[in-house]
């Protein structure tokens, strides 16, 4: 049984021009142990879908889908209550920016008792030794002495760490990676990345890696999602993916890669594609 | 022919003053760095934040004094820290930044932001000023009626655009371009990289490229210096760099870049797959 399951989900934001629609009719699942990569541009919905999926959106946001189902149960008919029991513990998040998604006012020591003593039934005392484990199982040194510090007093890849550490600290079954490496240098990112898929493997977890770099994509994913202005227009495996790809779109986004320029110029896609041409061989 | 930018043994170091707590220190931020860039060429600076590679940008583009070292402009020996700069050099050499959200003033027009250098460094009609920052959004792709708007009306690869087309504006010899696409999409990175090299060749531009994607930097770079803790652990010709690097650093950085490559990804697969056969056996059993 898939893990996660969405069916023809759509998000519309009320905007003084007539509603917009960020998510337009977004299908996936995602299996237990299965690493899903959901690519696309900025304001191509892949953020906004997956918030959606977790009930975070703000109220002005308007979520419907035929079928969102989490581990067999119906996200949408569920309680805020019931959800938020869900959110954070079954399914976790790690977002882009590491050092702005840490309150800063707060150690982050306590920050990650914090999620155990929401979410589980730990006392002091357990907790802090389980938050001192999954310190050493993310790789933080001198794990007792950074559970007192600050996220200002650590640079960007320890903060994601701490991040991931805090995802990680109620066993989810699924994890959503929102751009986790962005931000950071490229040593540091692929720390990052081998940690994420070592932990994934090791927890047997779904991770959901949305991003918009195809390197990223290429080392990490199992089935990849190419999203374009809210709609997906591709699915496939990782291979068959870079292969094979079957949309123009794909094909363009592979072409645009700097890597794979031929002579001096790169190739762009508006200057290739049209909305039509990509939609055209879109999924439904 | 002299070089556009020489550099020689460039240091640059930073007092952080100290306070009842703790005790003052120096930041060693650029440690004895040297290199030349000829007409023309593209340099790429390649390293981790907190390099010094920000630094240096600074110090080329005449921002911030060097503590010791030349740095020569054109054959002209540069020091910012004893001579006031004269609006000639000013306008030789011009920077662009990483954050195209953040280097424009939101209140004011695309147009205000083109003509200010023109109003500090130049004297000229403000007709003039107009026409000329009219030439320049064409050369950049944009739009004569894209004059009178405002930079929160664009999108980041436009704003990139407005950026460039303002460093453009007092005919620089050197660009200095500081991650000029790290905030930027696939595709729009793409287009902006495209109108990089097609100013280059039409204005004989000499580039300062910052970067820390080695994939963009072997696909516009003629030379490759790379960075560590403030030392120029390598510096070559790209294919030299790129062919047969050199230091462990440089090695370190190549392997840790994430690459499309059809062969790794079938490797990655078999590895991942070998392993859950590997895992589920035993319980077969």
């Amino acid at each position: 049984m898939s893990l996660l399951q969405i069916e023809n989900l759509v998000v519309e934001f009320q905007t003084a021009s007539g509603p917009f629609r960020a998510v337009d009719g977004v299908s996936l699942k995602v299996d237990p142990g299965e690493v899903l990569a959901i690519v696309g541009e900025s304001g191509s919905g892949k953020s906004v879908a997956m918030l959606a999926a977790m009930g975070l959106l703000p109220w002005t946001a308007k979520v419907t889908a035929d079928r969102l189902e989490f581990d067999g149960r119906d996200m949408l008919a569920m309680s805020d209550r019931d959800r938020r029991r869900v959110v954070g513990k079954e399914i976790a998040m790690i977002f882009q920016e590491p050092i702005a998604s840490l309150n800063p006012c707060f150690t982050v020591g306590f920050q990650i008792e914090e999620v155990l003593r929401i979410h589980t039934g730990l006392d002091r005392r357990a907790r802090r030794i389980r938050a001192l484990e999954l310190f050493e199982q993310v790789g933080i040194p001198a794990a007792e002495e950074r559970l007192g510090h600050y996220p200002h007093q650590m640079s960007g890849g320890q903060c994601q760490r701490v991040m991931i550490a805090c995802a990680l600290a109620c066993n989810p079954k699924l994890l959503i990676a929102d751009e986790p490496t962005t931000a950071l240098d490229v040593t540091i990112q692929k720390q990052i990345l081998d940690l994420l898929v070592e932990l994934q493997a090791e927890h047997g977890m779904g991770l959901i890696m949305i991003t918009h770099d195809m390197g990223v994509v290429a080392e990490t994913a199992d089935r990849v999602i190419v999203q374009y202005k809210g709609r997906k227009i591709e699915e496939a495996d990782v291979l068959t993916l870079f292969e094979n790809p079957k949309n123009a779109y794909t094909r363009a986004l592979l072409s645009a890669l700097p890597e794979n320029a031929v002579g001096g110029r790169l190739p762009t896609i508006s200057e290739l594609l049209s909305d039509e041409q990509i939609f055209a061989g879109a999924p439904r | 022919m002299t070089p556009v930018l020489e550099a020689r043994d460039i240091t640059r170091d930073y007092h952080v003053p100290g306070s009842l707590f703790k005790k003052s220190r120096t930041v060693h931020a650029v440690k004895g760095v040297s290199f030349s860039v000829g007409e023309g060429k593209t340099l790429a600076i390649v390293g981790e934040s907190g390099c010094g590679k920000s630094t240096l940008a600074r110090i080329v583009t005449m921002i911030d004094p060097a503590t010791s070292g030349d740095l020569l402009i054109d054959g002209r020996r540069i020091d910012i820290a004893t001579e006031p700069l004269t609006a000639d050099m000013r306008s030789k050499v011009q920077i662009v930044f990483q954050n195209p959200y953040g280097s424009l003033n939101p209140r004011r027009k695309i147009g205000e932001i083109l003509t200010e250098p023109l109003i500090i460094n130049a004297k000229m009609r403000a007709d003039e000023r107009e026409a000329r920052a009219m030439a320049m959004l064409k050369k950049v792709g944009l739009e004569e009626k894209h004059y009178g708007r405002y930079p929160h009306m664009f999108s980041g690869g436009q704003r990139q655009r407005v950026a460039i087309a303002r460093a453009l504006m007092l005919n620089p010899r050197l660009l200095v371009l500081d991650e000029p696409v790290s905030a930027l999409d696939l595709s729009v990175q793409a287009q902006v990289l495209n109108l990089l090299a097609d100013l280059q060749s039409e204005f004989q531009l000499t580039y300062v490229f910052i970067s820390h994607d080695l994939s963009v930097v072997r696909h516009i770079a003629d030379d490759v210096m790379v960075m560590y803790f403030g030392e120029a652990v390598e510096y070559g010709s790209r294919d030299a760099v790129f062919n047969d690097p050199q230091h462990s650093y440089t090695r370190t950085l190549f392997a840790a870049t994430p690459r499309v490559d059809i062969e790794a990804i079938r490797a990655r697969l078999a590895r991942k797959s070998a392993a859950a056969s590997g895992a589920s056996a035993p319980a077969a059993l």
